[in-house]
């Protein structure tokens, strides 16, 4: 393997942690979503402003999965975002009217009302882990788009990127998209229970959350079970050394199988975030199960970036011309830029450190109702 | 080609009304970041109660205004994906860089410190709080250095090589990208400018609570630092202007020329103080460009090149390739005619060498690789149809030129004795004008926005056609999608950012009138 090749797959790498911490991370949208469930104000408080403090988190990984993208895999940042267009401008929408809407909802001026802001939470709290999921899901499950480099020299068709008539919506109602998005959607949701469990001290909502875990956990198992079968019973595109590409049955079951290191970390994902439901569910004082179920989706998360990317797979297939797909060869910077951007990398476990280290001091108490009423900045 | 046109158009509309909002929130994010963590240094200094509640308070409204620059920022980098995809993947190489690293060093400092800024007055400890407040200061800054090093870039793009083989410019050196002279400029220019904002913000709310007469006392001492911090913002932003200006004469003589509607140029060229350009005036059409001009003998030479005698190009100079050292030597001398059949050459030659490599004949590609490569620098003039089509807007980029330079000009004046008042109080106090004094302070708040958002149309409509200067016109940059969708997208964010804008200034004034009546320790004395 060359250098360039470790590069890329060094970036793979950066990718999936990125994309691992983003689904992660959308336990905030999942809380979001739950506002519905919550009538009294002051509970309803209770959530907004624990979820208020993580929601830049969620929003800058985001950002930062996509700018990492950009730099480091620019013809999919050019042919997915130019080409499911508008699938990629609901997620940012949905993102945009989540921006403003926990520094707004509870100030004074804020011209629509508590309620109004309340709901743009609830949009994005369903919409972005669904798109969010939908948008993965076309990297399994392939995407209706060609890819003509020398496009460029023609000024009448200079798009080198060719999507479907549709623009990303043909994605939205693809079954197996869906069935991913609302997985995801879910995962969120019961991951959002975890984090509430663990971050406010309050009784009422622990006993109502540990309801909404079985409820949420109990539809999400049994999707995360159909996405996994229907991915590994699912043709995938590969490609050999020259670059030609072709369709493989069970491509994802083959890596799996072929990276039996992947499998093991998937497993030992699976296990955690079954670990960190059930413990939770069972010990009415255990509030710790955010942790291993956290991790244990990051695991799961990475593992699923692998199968789709690794092992000589195209990780955005093409439907409509097979030799059209991205893979990691054809789709990468230059070795130049992917090197200087691995320097820059070294820096991320500082990153995280200092904001664990910022949590951790910023979390030590749990969340009450009493820090609410003697707070400054409050949602 | 309507429907190309159209498409250009209205994805170049939307990325202008996404840019022109986020630019509205952003430069108060940076002036008043840096504001407030001067008002925190105060307070952990001295431990003064009045100066924890005026450090709140204006830290309440960098909130506000933080969540909508967040907001309108993040659809500015996905844009480039969703709108201009064809752009993404020319220079994504090298464009790409600076967003990741904006991503991993600036927007996770702000958002992880920001965080505790407001929540952790009473979870960590005084200094570590300070330290926050400044990261987060700090972090905008890093994230505006980042973009700001991409978006000069695309002005000046330096540190690169095309790669006939996959169809693209790659980096050779990110220090060039990172450290060019037009990045910099760039940077400095555009931060301290913000700083200016940021203290004429603070100074004009400062001027309505003084003429509803509330928090006296929190008002002086809001002045002194907003003053200091707009002083040294519009003093060091002058200088970085003069930067500027020398390096947009170096590397974009045509948005010079623009910004000064000189279409012959001359050595000793004066500058044009105030002017009224003459409507429909033409490259080569013979007329006066101006109905009336009041210019500065020499100014122009001088403002571009520090030299009172050097030769400046005009707009038809330019498209000549007409220009001439002090010794009158003409040099430069290619043409835009000569560009654009070079341009157009290229691109026979690109196809050749796709045709090539597809037959793997290497002695071919490694021929014409080394004949692509030296005369790039022209590829993009190959898709213009016509010269004039490099010329860029002139009365749009020269009214708001001059414009930002005499609100620049008024600036200086006004913060300076802005920050007089501040330490001397008692000239306003005792003086009849003083309500006129706190209006013009008010006045002054929307006059520097116009001024900052002139600025960026400078910058921004000076260079066109190109995306990428004279690689790159918009017209190839753009994705495949229907002129419809654009405008069906165009028209949500135009209604969701306007929207948005009236809520922000809704909480925003709330916020300034509820606060003022309240907990800033009022001075009964001077009340």
């Amino acid at each position: 393997m060359t250098t360039y090749n470790l590069l890329q797959n060094y970036w793979w790498l950066i990718m999936s942690v990125l994309g691992a911490l983003l689904v992660f991370l959308l336990m905030v949208q999942g809380g979001q979503s739950m506002l519905v469930h919550y009538t009294k104000a002051d509970k309803r408080a209770l959530l907004i402003n624990s979820m208020g403090r993580k929601w830049e988190l969620t929003f800058t990984t985001l950002v930062t999965f996509g700018g990492a993208f950009f730099a480091s895999f620019p013809l999919f940042y050019s042919t997915s975002f130019g080409g499911a267009y508008w699938l990629w401008m609901l997620i940012l929408f949905s993102f945009v009217i989540q921006a403003i809407s926990y520094e707004y909802r509870s100030k004074p001026g804020n011209i629509y009302g508590a309620r109004f802001y309340d709901t743009l939470l609830l949009i994005n709290g369903i919409v972005g882990p669904v798109l969010l999921g939908v948008a993965v899901a076309t990297m399994f499950f392939g995407a209706e788009f060609t890819v003509t480099k020398n496009n460029i020299l023609n000024v009448q068709t200079s798009a080198i990127s060719q999507w479907g008539p549709h623009h990303g919506l043909e994605a939205i109602v693809c079954w197996k998209n869906l069935l991913f998005g609302v997985m995801v959607f879910f995962l969120a949701r019961t991951l959002a229970s975890l984090y509430f469990i663990n971050n406010i001290n309050d009784d009422e909502v622990d006993k109502s959350q540990r309801h909404l875990l079985l409820v949420n956990a109990g539809v999400f198992v049994p999707l995360f079970i159909a996405v996994v079968v229907v991915i590994l019973t699912s043709a995938g595109v590969a490609y050999d050394d020259s670059g030609n590409a072709q369709w493989v049955a069970y491509k994802y079951l083959k890596n799996f199988l072929a990276m039996w290191w992947a499998l093991i970390i998937l497993l030992m994902g699976v296990v955690m975030v079954l670990f960190g439901i059930g413990k939770t569910l069972m010990k009415a004082d255990y509030r710790q199960g955010i942790w291993p179920a956290g991790i244990g989706t990051v695991l799961v998360v990475m593992t699923l970036f692998w199968v789709m990317g690794y092992n000589n797979t195209a990780y955005l297939p093409s439907l409509l011309d097979t030799q059209s797909s991205l893979t990691l060869r054809n789709s990468s910077s230059s070795e130049f830029t992917l090197t200087v951007m691995s320097v820059v990398s070294i820096l991320v476990p500082f990153v995280l450190a200092y904001i664990a280290y910022c949590w951790y001091k910023m979390d030590r108490r749990k969340l009450t109702t009493d820090e609410l009423d003697h707070t400054d900045h409050k949602y | 080609m309507e429907e190309l046109t159209n498409v250009v158009d209205w994805s170049r509309a939307q990325f202008a009304l996404t840019a022109i909002y986020h630019w509205l929130f952003v430069p108060l994010t940076l002036g008043l970041g840096i504001i407030i963590a001067v008002m925190e240094t105060i307070y952990y200094r001295t431990k003064s109660e009045k100066w924890l509640a005026t450090t709140k308070f204006w830290m309440t409204i960098f909130g506000v205004n933080f969540a909508i620059g967040v907001a309108t920022g993040i659809i500015l980098e996905f844009e480039f994906g969703t709108n201009w995809s064809n752009y993404s993947w020319f220079v994504g190489d090298i464009f790409g860089a600076p967003l990741a690293v904006e991503g991993i060093l600036a927007f996770f400092m702000e958002s992880t410190f920001i965080a505790v800024m407001f929540f952790g007055w009473k979870k960590v400890g005084p200094k570590f709080h300070l330290a926050s407040t400044w990261l987060t200061a700090i972090g905008a800054s890093l994230s505006a250095l980042w973009i700001l090093v991409a978006n000069a870039w695309m002005q000046y793009p330096a540190g690169c090589e095309f790669n006939p083989a996959t169809m693209r410019n790659e980096m050779t050196s990110f220090a060039a990208v990172a450290l060019s002279p037009m990045a910099m400029s760039k940077f400095f220019h555009t931060v301290l400018s913000a700083w200016t904002l940021g203290g004429a913000f603070v100074c004009g709310v400062c001027g309505w609570m003084l003429l509803k007469k509330r928090n006296y006392d929190h008002c002086q001492r809001s002045l002194k630092v907003g003053a200091w911090v707009g002083v040294i913002g519009i003093v060091l932003t002058m200088v970085t202007g003069d930067t500027s200006a020398v390096t947009v004469a170096k590397y974009q003589p045509m948005k010079l020329a623009a910004m000064e509607g000189l279409y012959k140029g001359d050595h000793g060229q004066s500058i044009v103080a105030f002017g009224i350009l003459k409507p429909g005036k033409q490259p080569f059409d013979d007329q006066d460009p101006y109905l009336f001009d009041i210019s500065i003998p020499y100014g122009l030479s001088f403002l571009a090149t520090h030299d009172f005698k050097a030769f400046v190009p005009g707009i038809e100079d330019i498209i000549n390739g007409k220009s001439y050292d002090n010794e009158g030597n003409e040099v430069n001398t290619i043409s835009y005619v000569e560009r654009m059949e070079r341009g157009k050459q290229l691109q026979e030659m690109l196809a050749q060498y796709d045709q090539a490599s597809r037959n793997t004949n290497k002695a071919v590609t490694d021929s014409l690789k080394a004949v692509i490569n030296a005369d790039f620098k022209h590829f993009g003039y190959g898709y213009l149809d016509k010269p004039e089509e490099a010329v860029p807007n002139v009365p749009l980029t020269f009214y708001t030129f001059h414009f930002m330079v005499t609100v620049g000009g008024y600036l200086l004046l006004f913060l300076l004795l802005a920050l007089l008042f501040a330490y001397k109080p008692q000239i306003v106090d005792k003086a009849k004008w003083n309500k006129w004094w706190y209006i013009l302070a008010i006045i002054t708040v929307p006059l520097t926005y116009l001024c900052s958002a002139s600025g960026w149309i400078v910058a921004e409509v000076g260079r066109q056609p190109w995306t990428i200067q004279d690689l790159m016109p918009n017209k190839v940059a753009i994705s495949d999608l229907s002129a419809g969708y654009v405008q069906t997208t165009f028209w949500i964010f135009a209604v969701v950012f306007t929207a948005l804008l009236i809520a922000d200034i809704g909480i925003i004034c709330k916020q300034i009138s509820k606060k003022s009546q309240t907990d800033l320790n009022i001075d009964n004395d001077k009340n």
